[in-house]
């Protein structure tokens, strides 16, 4: 596959230089209001994230432990679908055309959308990757070939539970980064075990030359920066949509650039 | 002229009927997926599991369930002659216990001693609390609190059998729900968990599995049929929600061409008011639950809140298998509504003494619009999947205004 490298591989590349690690923040978009989702974006990029993962909120979040799934809710409230979560990516393009946008969801959205319009809408807006956390490789192969053709990467999800077979089978599929979520179970779920992380990146490091980022069960500056020694990314998300419910729609954006910052010195001292 | 065979083999290897199916769920119930696909195809060729399965079937839940003729209900309709497929007398009061029974026996030979589910009227959930009393399992239920609320006296059986009943407050609070909690608790807790579906939905390979639990309706049917009247029926009817009492009595049928197959919705307040539950009448398809199927969705591919008088139907998906059915056009998808299903409810009652569940009355309903209009010697068989004790407060809430039967 040749085409030319993307945003993500660009960040992937200037961190390493630099000798650091991505800090990848995953927010819902249009929670907690619509209104705040791209100067949200905006703040966090301000923080010092390197690429942002945005929700595209779905009415059953399987996957999702509770707090996503509020957010998700919240943001469904006011309405909030794959359309205008694009729009909110074109809107962020306008400033900002160096960090990379994520979009991670379900697949019945797109499904809905239809595949082909999605992609070429997709493309349009400035979004880089997808990560679609009920479309496998088995049942992603139209997905990937459409968004090769729109040079979107398709990220995978890797987990403690996945065999060699399935490890091998996911790094031929993956593009962009490998998503290895660090717990058995939902998001925000417990803390992570990180010896137990460390020996799977190392397997999933035999598989692949991808970047690997690791999510899941990440609350702190300190866990991030103990993840960080052996993953490319951290990638945090219930953390901050509890930060924003304990928060006011007023003060919710200033809470999370707060935390991001204080995460990124910690990761980076 | 009945007895065409054709040859049916789905689903494929990885779990697809057609377009529909599949196994459409994150990484982290990859493993747990594949290995119950590889313990249920050894165990179902394992024929001492097929022997045991047979043996509680019998001494159990009291199969085989007989098919009765309602004659009187017939003579009043004065056309088709209807015959009913009584699974409302199983242990239990509904066909549900019949995939419990093989999916508990399944998890026992998996070693796994705790058991979870999802439930809508309370139907599987009691089904899976009893199986998990039988065998000495700790059995954790999940069910939407509006059905909490609506269901009150399943709940209370599944706390007698020893069950943990967790509400679940999230999105509509109903099924849909309630299936979204019990995979994050199968996610969580894989290792010592065996969830148990209860309908023909879910990632693969729930719908087949289901399916071949259920499918003891259909065989049965297919030798008391031509004990009872010579021959196979003209049309097997059956309700439809996520779709396992209708997969369970069409499946055997399926190489017999010469038989219709009708499944019935839950039509609601009517199709057009959007207030119902028929995903296969009104729906499109879309990616739910692990498979892709017909769905209830919004434009952008939300969920859509679903209603129906009877919790069991009250669904916004259906089994993957119905959707391939009907694109194939071997099954037909009809909806009934809540004042019809009310209606045959009352009509059963009274012409019969047999009290249907409200999910089953939707499926007399049809046989009761399509009955006049055939002739003395046609035959339609009805899956009554269960028995109605638990809609009492619904239906006396109900019927008045509806119906005009009193209270």
């Amino acid at each position: 596959m040749s085409r030319a490298a993307s945003r993500i591989a660009n960040t992937f590349e200037r961190l390493a230089r630099e000798k650091r690690k991505a800090l990848v923040p995953f927010v819902t978009a249009g929670d907690p209001a619509p209104n705040i989702t791209v100067q949200l974006m905006h703040a966090m990029v301000d923080a010092g994230v390197d690429i942002i993962e945005l929700g595209v909120p779905f009415s059953d979040p399987m996957a999702d432990g509770p707090v996503i799934q509020r957010s998700s809710e919240r943001a469904l409230k006011f309405g909030v679908g794959l359309n205008d979560v694009l729009a909110y990516v074109s809107e962020f393009r306008k400033t900002n055309q160096l960090t990379p946008v994520v979009l991670m969801g379900y697949a019945n959205p797109i499904e809905r959308m239809g595949m082909q319009v999605f992609a070429e809408r997709a493309g349009a807006a400035g979004v880089d990757g997808v990560l679609v956390v009920d479309y496998p490789p088995e049942e992603s192969h139209e997905l990937l070939a459409t968004m090769d053709a729109a040079g979107i990467d398709v990220i995978y999800l890797l987990s403690p539970t996945s065999s060699p077979e399935r490890i091998k089978l996911v790094s031929v599929a993956a593009r962009g980064y490998i998503y290895y979520v660090s717990l058995k179970g939902v998001s925000g779920a417990a803390n992570i075990d990180t010896s137990d992380v460390e020996s799977m990146i190392a397997k999933i490091r035999l598989q692949t030359k991808l970047p690997i980022g690791v999510g899941f069960g990440i609350r702190d500056g300190a866990t991030a920066k103990h993840i960080a020694r052996f993953a490319d990314a951290v990638v945090i998300g219930s953390r901050l949509i509890q930060e924003m419910e304990a928060a006011t729609p007023d003060t919710a954006v200033e809470k999370v650039r707060a935390l991001l910052k204080n995460i990124r010195e910690t990761m980076d001292s | 002229m009945q007895m065409q065979v054709e040859k049916y083999d789905l689903p494929d290897a990885r779990g697809h009927f057609g377009p529909y199916g599949g196994v459409f769920v994150a990484e982290t119930l990859q493993a747990a997926l594949l290995q119950l696909n590889i313990e249920y195809a050894k165990a179902k060729a394992d024929p001492a599991f097929v022997a045991e399965i047979q043996y509680e079937l019998k001494h159990y839940v009291g199969r085989p369930s007989p098919i009765y003729h309602a004659k009187r209900l017939s003579e009043e309709l004065g056309g088709a002659q209807i015959f009913l497929k009584r699974e409302d007398l199983n242990h239990t009061g509904a066909h549900k216990v019949n995939n419990t029974v093989g999916q508990a026996l399944l998890a026992r030979r998996m070693g796994k001693r705790r058991v979870i589910a999802e439930t809508g009227a309370g139907q599987h959930g009691v089904a899976t609390a009893t199986v998990a009393a039988r065998y000495g399992m700790e059995c954790v239920v999940y069910m939407g609190s509006e059905d909490v609320r609506r269901q009150a006296q399943n709940v209370y059986r599944m706390n007698l059998l020893g069950a943990k009943v967790v509400p679940v407050d999230s999105g509509s609070k109903t099924l849909k729900d309630a299936l979204n909690e019990a995979m994050r608790d199968w996610v969580t807790n894989v290792e010592s968990t065996f969830y148990i579906i209860g309908t023909v939905a879910g990632p693969h390979p729930y719908p087949m599995m289901v399916r071949d639990f259920n499918s003891v309706v259909g065989k049965e049917c297919l030798t008391q049929m031509p004990e009872i009247t010579g021959r196979q029926p003209d049309v097997v009817l059956a309700c439809v929600g996520g779709g396992s009492n209708a997969m369970g009595i069409f499946y055997d049928y399926i190489p017999q061409t010469g038989v219709r197959l009708i499944g019935v919705e839950a039509g609601g307040d009517g199709i057009a008011t959007g207030r119902h539950a028929a995903s296969l009448t009104a729906g499109s398809p879309g990616i739910l639950h692990g498979n892709r199927t017909y769905l209830i969705q919004d434009a952008n591919g939300q969920i859509s809140d679903t209603h129906s008088v009877s919790a069991g139907l009250d669904y916004p998906g259906v089994g993957p298998e119905h959707a391939w059915l009907k694109d194939s056009k071997r099954a037909e998808y009809v909806a009934i509504n809540d004042d019809e299903a009310l209606a045959a409810f009352h009509r059963l009652c009274r012409t019969e003494g047999i009290i249907p569940a409200l999910e089953s009355s939707h499926a007399v309903a049809h046989a009761m619009k399509m009955a006049p209009s055939m002739t003395k010697e046609n035959v339609l068989l009805v899956n009554l999947s269960g028995r109605g004790d638990k809609d009492m407060a619904t239906v006396a809430e109900r019927s008045h205004a509806a119906t005009g039967y009193p209270q």
